[in-house]
Formats: structure tokens, C-alpha cells, sequence
């Protein structure tokens, strides 16, 4: 279990006071104009060095996608945005920061664009994120009245504004390239890649997109030091990692834990364990609804990090854990999702745009068992006719979960198509 | 020059690059339905995934750019998989309608659907149905078959350049429309038909009416304006059906504006199918005998100087030759092609060719037009004055009337005043000629066929001299005439203009009223005031029955420009050639033949008897007919007549793009088009009322 002192989010909860003055009691904002001067390459460095892989779900390596930026600045300013378009259901993890820690927001972003040479961070912030847009804009207001951020940030001479933008509820605008076009006033549509954002980003110009809780980190390993953050949690997934548990557990909670911990130690330890004990479970989608779906089996051991999920065939996402237990339709559940996807789907692709509404019918008659055995070979068989052949994730995102469900509950879907025929046949004599 | 290897084939291509090209430089095609040349890269169909060694994922080759050392599969067992999956979501819900669908035959989704498609449909659901929309009388809509290619979108916003399509609505609700229901403002608005790789967007004036199988297809070119388009001209039987773009970088690229791909039913209506004589202020038919005996009967006697021909906007060369060869015979020094009384000089070349050429307008990076819309008067050439100023760097100066142009332009003032000032290099747009490199003007007609036309077009010489845009040493001249007449160019290369003390179409109209000319022979003239021949005994030859027909003693049947084998000049002074489709209605006769058949009926015999003579002759008069599909650049020299100007404001001589010939006019697609252009703005959606 994560030590206290390790903590990096001590105000996740909201206890404490979210504006500057709580903020810098907490050690924000502190000596930043020391971590500024280290330069652009050796901010670089130490997030390399800390192993830190992306919080959006993805989990490519921070610092590597900051090295991909221009070394130089030519004549198109470099711009850093922040992804601040949770919309994944299950995770609610940026808005915990946006809501409680926004200044360790800000000072990393201001961090951030020192390591990768902009001047000018974008914050996208999900539409219905309403009243943490507002306190994400106090906090803003705050730094830029203290002087920690805007002509002359912090006493450094780094020059850094720092912008809120709101969406308008769309999940696809949270896709990098998809929020990009959504900022720059179009509608909001994957682009294709390459070229990728550090090359052609926003406004046409080098740009890194990021997750707020990859920049809200930033400050700490900064100040603590790379080894630090890399001795924590296991090889390759370092760290620590805001974790969201929901679902069918004793207390649903965002909490800070340590990259690796067993799924089962953390439901039990900080959710108050599955609602009717541990032998209640049914099944766990580890990482938001995009991730392929767990049964108990391999809840029992599995570890919550990206490497041990991704052996198990699913993913740690965003870390938002759906506990759901024996009481679930775990068919409906799925099928639930589809539609979500399918009315997501931005509509530019084929396989998508056709698939998702494909998939999401045929779920439906699943639930009911209105198919034949074979059709599930089918379902099968489309998702994966998705699944890699669509511009952005979401086509992934959509036939994960199916492919998850067919992969673990197999039998239940061949139940309820059977019973179906059964029942025909009985009323038929 | 990135190496990489294609299926076990190594290729070394041009960076920048994509990978489909690439592999259509090898002879590999792949599938698309997305992907167009002219267009911008979408991705979003899918059907061009190829497999990419060391990629996660299959990569779209049509977004891919080259890199060395790629190596790609296309056709591994993987690849065609993941085609034929896309083809089963592009066809699930697909009406297959194929068979009640105008584009059957020639459908990219049918002929891939061949290749990739599967035997059967797996998808159990019910299919999505589309409301269609209203985009006006020119293109018909079934968007349930669209496959949100968005060709169509991109077409609109960056060739046509009016962003008016677009799609709303997310996933599979997503729809291409014009948000507000309105027709299209495009001229060009037809190339979406083709563009359409499916049957969501077709032709309305040509729904139902034939399938591809069944048209015979001839390669001709467009003579409703004087671009000049490379067209193909499809037929069954006697009838033309429908008109669609041919390739030609250097004049149309693919493209050709409604006009001419609409207007060809106006070809069935009102035509000219037999001679007819006036007798008793009445046209009654005739045969070509009584015609012809009519005539000479007329002419017996009746001096050369008495004797007067104009040739109309569709005259083909050679027919022209022959009525001037005529007209010599006749000892008449009245001939002129110049209906509008542009005041354009014959004796130099240069001074009424677009030198420019329409693929030369891609270097320029100044233009001035002057007295002209080019929007309405070529709209395929204006296409690529936007092409160049999409590709960043162009000014647009601009002295005649505000209109859109589908382009940013400045507007210098409608005032040929503002002429005199660039000239004397006192106005504020001097500067940007004078530091352009490849600065180019644009003179119209609407700035030439005014009485001070000669002074118009000489203060845009010394323009064009100041600022240095005749520059041989570099092959470049910036001067340009913009014809819009398809017969100028031709009628003036073959010096189809007053001879020795001849008189102009003024002049003729001056002389027939007042008695002094007799006879007047109008080659398909029906641009000039009919009114003011007097008591003339005219004589017009043509296909339709316009404004010169209804005037006409005498009318001899000839035939339109889908019908014979003739020659025009574009405004560039570029040599094609139309190709006869189909024959002309009844009597109807290609028109040299007519006149060479009238020369026999009044003794002074034409000496050419073949098309091959007369082509002959052609070159004879004037060796650039020889050069047929290029330009041949024409010397600089003197031309225009300095003088004083006046202050009249230019106006574009096009009021109805869709009404400027005897064909369009006859076009009942065109008349519907005119009338939807005319109404009040808030009339053209389709919520009003």
C-alpha cells in the first residue's frame, strides 16, 4: 500500500482548501522557478527517466512523446495541450485534480511547455465539467495574479499563458487530434497520422497533447527526482496512479495508489470490497469502458498495471474500475456500452461508423438471445473487421469490450439463445 | 528517392509521395473510394488499408507518405480480409438498389463490390434510410446510398470554393447536406456527379435516361464558352444524353462547368432540321434547292461592297474560312466575328490570346482583371485562378465590378480611370505589380467591346509593359484577353475581320439600315441587334432558331457542335478539334459544306471539296492550325489604339451564365437554372413558404 509521504494528490478528497493558499501548503509552486531553470532537456530527461507513461489511457511514455517535439522553436510556436476531456465512462480522476488539486494542473503545465518549448498551454475541459472549469479558472487567475504564470513566470523569464477552453460533450473530442479540431472551432473529427501533433498539431504547429494527470504530475517528479517516481510501482509501469473504483463495492472512491497493486487489494482495501464479499464478483472492466472485460478468475490475481493487464488481454486505460457483481447482466452491461460507442462514433471512418451500429444490434438480440449460436462467431468477426482498421482508437474502444465478453462469457450468451429456442419450441407445441 | 519495397518489388519513388501512388507507379491498384487526385486526403473510407511491415496497425496508403525502407503488402491474404471487411460495412447498409440506380454500370461500389464484396449479406438488421435532400434542378440526391466519401464536401470547399456542403449529424446518423436546405451556387456544381463514387448524387436532367452500356461515346470539346473544355459527348441513337469532362491538364484538368455538361438538351429543342424561305413575311420550308435558288436569285447582281457576313460565338474555323473565301469571291470586304464589337486587334496575336495559358496561371502570383468576371464567363478557368490562390502567395487586383469570385480580390474601384492610374504606375496596387516576379492582367470583354475598347486594351498593354510581364527571356506573359465566344479566337486567327474600307458589325448594322448594305449572311449570328438590319435580305445559317433565324429571309440548316468534325481556338489560341457524336436533325449539314454547296449554286465555286481541304486551307491562311492541341506562343508586338477612355463603369457582357448561346437557351435545364439564379435570395431555400 501506497505511503503517505509518497502521496502526490494529498488533496484528493477535497478536505483541504483547492485555491493557491491551500495549494502552496501543500508544497505547490514550491521552488518552481529553480525546476524552470534545469531547461528544457533535463525536464525532458527526468520524466524519461521516470518511466511515467501517459494517464489517458493509452500509456505511451511522457517523456518520449515530449522528445518528439522540434528541438528548435522555429518560426511556428510550440503549444502544449491538456486533455481535460474525461469522458471515458467509469473514470473520474481528472476531475477529482480539476476539482481539488488544480494549481499541481498549472505548474505542471507551465513545467510541461518548458520541456517541450511552448509558451502557451490550451486546457480542454469536457462541457459538462462545469463548476471545475470554474475553479480550474479561479486557480488560473490566482497564478497569473501571483505572478507564477503569464509574462514572466514565476521570476524566470519564461513567458507562459495558460488557456481554458470548454467542450461540448462530445467523447470523441477527447481522441488528441479530435480535440485539436474541436479548439481550433471545427467539428470535432479525428485527424489522420501522420502527420502526428508534434509535427502539425494545433493551429498547424508543433503541439503536444497530454492528460491531465500526465502534467499534474510533472511538478512532483520534478522535485523529488526521477528515482523517486521510477522505485515505485514495478519496472516499465512506474509510479503512482489515481485509480477510480464503481460499480457494485461497499464505498465507490478516487484514490491514489501505488502503479502494480492487486486489483483484489484494492477494491478491498479503499472500496470497502464487492458488495457481498469477494465470491459476489462476477466480472471487472479494469481500465473504463474501452478495456476488454475480466471474470472473477483473473480478478483474483491480476495486478492493476499496464504490462499485467495487457498478459490478461485487457488494459489498464484510464484505471476506472467497474466492479460488477453476481447480480449484473453482464450481456446488458456490454450491450450498454455498444450503444454508447455508437452513438460516439464521429461518423468519418467506415468500419466504425457502420461497425459500432452493426455491433450494437446485434447486442441487443444477444441480451434477449433473439440469434443464433452462430451469430456469435459473427459479433466476433465483425469486431475485429474494427478493430484496427479505423483512424482513431474508438473503433478499438468499441469491440474490446464485446471481444472481452465473448472471450469470458461465451457460455451465457449460448445460454440465452438456447433457452430462447427452447421457449419457441415449447410454445410452438 | 525513398527505396521501398512493394510485394518483394523493389521501387525507388519521388519524396513526398503516398503510398497508393507509389503503388500505382508499379502497376498496383488499389481499391478507394475516398481518395481523389485534386482533392484533399480524407482516410476515411478505408478501403485503400494495405499492411505495413513494422506498423501496429494496417495504414490507409492514400494518407501514408513514403518513407525508405517501407515495406508494404497488398495483396496478402491479411489485406483482402481487411477490404472485404470494409466492403461488407460500406454495403450493409447500402440500398443495393443497383438495379433502379442511374449509376449502375459505371459505379465504384459495384465494380470493388465485384472484387471484395461477399456473396451474401451476414448483417440481419434493418438498413438506415436518408432523407433526401434539394440541390437544386442540376443534381439528383438519394443520400441512403451515400458512403460519406465527403468528395462532395471537399469538392465544394476547395475546388468550387463555395463551402455550402457539409455533413451534420454523428456515426451512422451522419449526413452530407447544405445544412440550411438551398440549391448549390456553383457553376461547377456538376463535377460532384462525378465525383460521387456511388448513386448518391446523379444527374437530374439525365436520370433514367440510359445506361453507360448503351451510349456511344465521342471525345469533342465544349464550345458554350471559350475555355475550350475537353469534354466527351455519350449518345444513343440520334439523341445526345449527357456531356462529361475529359482530362486536360493544360485547359480543364477534369473538370467543366454546368453549362456545358447541362446544356446539351437544348441540342433537341428549337432546331434548325430544313431550309426555309420568306415568302410573303412568311418562313415556309423549303428544300436546299429553292434555298440556294433563292439566294442566288437575290444576290444577282447586287455588288461585292452591297454584300455583308457575320460570324457567330459557335462559327466553327471552317466554316469561317469558307465564308471568307466566300465572301472574297463575292468581292465583299464586310466580314467580321466580332459580334459583341469588341474592339480587339487581329493584326497581333498576342494582343487577343490568353498568353498566360490556364496552366501558366499556376506560376503568377500577381493578377489584375480588368472588366471581367471570370466566374461567369469561364468558370473552369476561374476554378484554377482559385486553385492558385489556394496555393497561398497570389493577389487578386481587381478593376470592373464587385462580385464573388470564390477567391479574396481586391477591388480596385469599377472605373477605367483606375486603368490610367496603374498605368502611370500611380496607384497603390502598382507596388504589387511591381515587386511580383510572375505578374499577370486579365482583359475581358466586358472592358473591350465598349466604343473605347481599342483605348482599354492599349492602357492595359503599357500595364502589362510597366510592369514587365512580357518577359521572353523567362517564356512568360502576363497579358491575357479573356474571350467568351468558343469562335473569337478562330475568327481572328483566320482574319475574319473587315477588309479594305469592310465595315465592322456596327458598321454592317449601320449600312443595312441605311440601305447601303443588301445582303447579310449571319453564320450563326444571334448576339447582334436583329433589329437594326432593315430592309437586308438575310441570310442565316445555323442550328437553332434564335434571334437570327426569326430575322432570316433565307435559313440554311447546319449543325451544332456535337455534329461535326470542326475546329476551334480556345481563348489560350490552343487548336481542338470536336468530333461528330451524332448527325444533325434532318436536313441539317456540317456548315462548311453548306456554304461550299452555296458558293457551286452561285458559280464562283469554293476550291476545296473534303474536310482534309479545307483543313488544309486552313493552315494555308494561317499556319497555327497545323499545331492542333497545343498553343503556340504568339510574338509580342503593337496593338490597341491609345486613347481616351471613358468614364463609363465596366459591366460583364454575361448576364445569364446559363443563357449565352442559341444552345443554352433552348436548354430547359438551363432556362430552370436562370430562373432559380434570378430569384430573391430568401426564395432559394427550401424552408421558405
Amino acid at each position: 500500500m501506497l505511503r503517505d509521504q509518497d502521496r502526490i494528490f494529498t488533496n484528493i478528497y477535497g478536505f483541504a482548501d483547492a485555491g493557491l493558499k491551500g495549494a502552496r501548503a501543500r508544497g505547490d509552486w514550491d521552488g518552481t522557478k529553480a525546476l524552470i531553470a534545469k531547461g528544457r532537456e533535463q525536464i525532458v530527461e527526468e520524466v524519461k527517466a521516470s518511466e511515467l507513461r501517459g494517464r489517458g489511457g493509452a500509456g505511451f511514455s511522457t517523456g518520449m512523446k515530449w522528445s518528439f517535439m522540434p528541438k528548435e522553436v522555429g518560426p511556428r510556436p510550440h503549444y502544449l495541450v491538456i486533455n481535460a476531456d474525461e469522458g471515458e465512462p467509469g473514470t473520474c480522476k481528472d476531475r477529482e485534480i480539476l476539482r481539488h488539486e488544480p494549481h499541481k494542473l498549472i505548474e505542471g503545465a507551465l513545467l510541461s511547455a518548458v520541456g517541450i518549448g511552448a509558451h502557451a498551454a490550451y486546457c480542454y475541459v469536457r462541457g459538462e465539467f462545469y463548476r471545475e472549469t470554474e475553479v480550474l479558472e479561479r486557480a488560473v487567475d490566482e497564478a497569473y495574479d501571483a505572478g507564477l504564470i503569464g509574462a514572466d513566470a514565476c521570476g524566470s523569464g519564461w513567458a507562459f499563458d495558460f488557456y481554458v477552453h470548454r467542450g461540448a460533450g462530445a467523447y470523441i473530442c477527447g481522441e488528441e487530434s479530435a480535440l485539436i479540431e474541436s479548439l481550433e472551432g471545427r467539428k470535432g473529427q479525428p485527424r489522420l497520422k501522420p502527420p502526428f501533433p508534434a509535427n502539425v498539431g494545433l493551429y498547424g504547429c508543433p503541439s503536444t497533447v497530454n492528460n491531465v494527470e500526465s502534467i499534474a504530475v510533472v511538478p512532483e517528479i520534478l522535485r523529488r527526482g526521477a528515482a523517486w517516481f521510477a522505485g515505485l510501482g514495478r519496472p516499465r509501469n512506474t509510479g503512482v496512479k489515481l485509480f477510480n473504483i464503481s460499480g457494485h463495492v461497499e464505498q465507490p472512491c478516487t484514490v491514489e495508489e501505488e502503479m502494480g497493486i492487486p486489483l483484489r487489494e484494492l477494491i478491498e482495501k479503499h472500496a470497502g470490497g464487492v458488495r457481498g464479499g469477494w465470491d459476489n464478483l462476477q466480472a471487472v472492466i479494469p481500465g473504463g469502458s474501452s478495456v476488454p472485460v475480466l471474470p472473477k478468475s483473473i480478478c483474483d490475481s491480476v495486478r492493476m498495471d499496464f504490462d499485467s493487464l495487457h498478459e490478461v488481454k485487457s488494459g489498464l486505460g484510464t484505471a476506472a474500475v467497474i466492479v460488477m457483481d453476481r447480480s449484473t447482466d453482464v450481456v446488458r452491461a456490454i450491450a450498454r456500452l455498444s450503444k454508447f460507442y455508437k452513438h460516439e462514433s464521429c461518423g468519418q471512418c467506415t468500419p466504425c461508423r457502420e461497425g459500432t451500429g452493426w455491433m450494437w444490434r446485434m447486442m441487443e438480440r444477444m441480451v434477449e438471445g433473439r440469434a443464433g449460436v452462430e451469430e456469435i462467431d459473427l459479433l466476433d468477426e465483425v469486431t475485429r473487421q474494427v478493430e484496427g482498421h479505423t483512424i482513431c482508437a474508438l473503433g478499438d474502444a468499441a469491440a474490446w469490450p464485446i471481444q472481452g465478453l465473448i472471450r469470458h462469457f461465451r457460455p451465457e450468451l449460448e445460454r440465452r439463445i438456447v433457452e430462447r429456442q427452447v421457449a419457441g419450441e415449447g410454445k410452438a407445441a | 528517392m525513398p527505396k521501398l519495397t512493394i510485394d518483394g518489388r523493389e521501387v525507388e519513388v519521388e519524396p513526398g509521395l503516398t503510398v497508393l501512388q507509389a503503388c500505382e507507379q508499379v502497376g498496383i491498384e488499389i481499391p478507394r473510394f475516398c481518395y481523389h487526385e485534386r482533392l484533399s486526403i480524407a482516410g476515411n473510407c478505408r478501403m485503400c488499408l494495405v499492411d505495413m511491415e513494422r506498423a501496429p496497425k494496417p495504414v490507409a496508403s492514400c494518407a501514408m507518405p513514403v518513407g525508405e525502407g517501407m515495406v508494404i503488402h497488398t495483396n496478402t491474404e491479411k489485406v483482402r480480409k481487411m477490404r472485404k471487411g470494409v466492403m461488407e460495412f460500406l454495403l450493409i447498409n447500402h440500398p443495393l438498389d443497383c438495379p433502379i440506380c442511374d449509376q449502375g454500370g459505371e459505379c465504384d461500389l459495384q465494380d470493388q463490390a465485384m472484387a471484395y464484396g461477399f456473396d451474401r449479406g451476414r448483417f440481419q438488421e434493418n438498413k438506415r434510410a436518408v432523407e433526401d435532400k434539394d440541390l437544386g434542378p442540376l443534381i439528383a440526391t438519394e443520400m441512403t446510398r451515400c458512403i460519406h466519401c465527403t468528395r462532395c464536401i471537399r469538392f465544394a470547399t476547395e475546388v468550387a470554393g463555395v463551402p455550402e456542403l457539409g455533413a451534420t449529424g454523428r456515426g451512422e446518423a451522419m449526413e452530407v447536406g447544405t445544412y440550411v436546405e438551398h440549391a448549390l451556387t456553383s457553376e461547377l456544381s456538376g463535377n460532384m456527379i462525378d465525383l460521387c463514387p456511388v448513386g448518391a448524387l446523379t444527374s437530374k436532367p439525365y436520370a433514367f435516361a440510359a445506361r453507360p452500356w448503351e451510349l456511344h461515346k465521342t471525345q469533342s470539346i465544349d464550345v458554350l464558352d471559350a475555355v475550350g473544355s475537353n469534354v466527351r459527348v455519350d449518345a444513343r441513337g440520334p439523341e445526345v444524353l449527357r456531356v462529361l469532362p475529359r482530362l486536360n491538364e493544360e485547359v480543364n484538368e477534369e473538370w467543366i462547368s454546368d453549362k456545358t455538361r447541362f446544356a446539351c438538351d437544348g441540342l433537341k429543342r428549337r432546331r434548325l432540321d430544313r431550309a426555309y424561305v420568306r415568302r410573303d413575311g412568311r418562313l415556309v420550308e423549303a428544300t436546299w434547292q429553292e434555298a440556294f435558288a433563292a439566294i442566288a436569285e437575290r444576290l444577282d447582281g447586287v455588288a461585292g461592297p452591297r454584300i455583308a457576313a457575320i460570324a457567330g460565338d459557335l462559327a466553327d474555323c471552317e466554316a469561317m474560312v469558307a465564308l471568307k473565301d466566300l465572301m472574297a469571291a463575292l468581292g465583299s470586304p464586310h466580314v467580321d466575328c466580332r459580334q459583341d464589337g469588341a474592339k480587339l486587334d487581329p493584326g497581333n496575336r498576342a494582343g487577343y490570346l490568353f498568353n498566360t495559358t490556364i496552366a501558366g496561371i499556376e506560376q503568377a502570383d500577381v493578377c489584375l482583371l480588368v472588366g471581367t468576371n471570370p466566374r461567369i464567363e469561364a468558370a473552369v478557368l476561374n476554378s484554377r485562378l482559385r486553385k492558385r490562390f489556394v496555393m497561398g502567395g497570389f493577389t487578386v487586383g481587381v478593376i470592373g465590378e464587385a462580385a464573388d469570385l470564390t477567391y479574396r480580390t481586391e477591388i480596385l474601384g469599377n472605373d477605367p480611370a483606375v486603368i490610367e492610374q496603374l498605368a502611370a504606375g500611380k496607384h497603390p496596387f502598382a507596388e504589387r505589380l511591381q515587386a511580383a516576379h510572375w505578374p499577370m492582367v486579365i482583359v475581358g470583354m466586358g472592358a473591350l467591346a465598349r466604343p473605347d475598347g481599342a483605348a482599354v486594351l492599349a492602357a492595359c498593354r503599357t500595364i502589362a509593359e510597366r510592369f514587365e510581364m512580357v518577359r521572353e527571356a523567362d517564356g512568360w506573359n502576363g497579358f491575357n484577353v479573356l474571350h467568351t465566344a468558343a469562335a473569337r479566337v478562330g475568327g481572328l486567327d483566320l482574319g475574319l475581320v473587315p477588309g479594305e474600307g469592310g465595315r465592322d458589325v456596327a458598321g454592317i448594322l449601320d449600312g443595312a439600315a441605311k440601305g447601303e448594305v443588301e445582303v447579310v449572311y449571319l453564320l450563326g449570328a444571334d448576339e447582334i441587334d436583329t433589329g437594326g438590319l432593315g430592309g437586308a435580305f438575310v441570310i442565316y445559317q445555323g442550328h437553332h432558331g434564335d434571334a437570327g433565324a426569326s430575322r432570316a429571309d433565307v435559313i440554311l440548316p447546319g449543325a451544332a457542335y456535337t455534329e461535326k468534325n470542326a475546329t476551334y481556338v480556345n481563348t489560350e489560341g490552343r487548336v481542338q478539334r470536336t468530333a461528330r457524336a451524332v448527325f444533325p436533325p434532318g436536313q441539317g449539314r456540317e456548315d462548311w459544306t453548306v456554304l461550299r454547296a452555296l458558293s457551286d449554286a452561285l458559280g464562283r465555286p469554293l476550291p476545296y471539296d473534303n474536310l482534309g481541304q479545307v483543313r488544309d486551307r486552313l493552315t494555308e491562311v494561317n499556319p497555327v492550325f497545323a499545331a492542333v492541341g497545343d498553343v503556340v506562343p504568339a510574338p509580342w508586338g503593337p496593338f490597341g489604339a491609345a486613347g481616351k477612355m471613358e468614364a463609363a463603369p465596366f459591366a460583364s457582357p454575361v448576364a445569364d451564365f446559363y443563357g449565352t448561346d442559341p444552345i443554352s437557351r433552348a436548354s430547359p435545364t438551363m432556362a430552370e437554372c436562370s430562373a432559380l439564379c434570378a430569384a430573391p435570395q430568401d426564395r432559394k431555400t427550401g424552408t421558405d413558404g
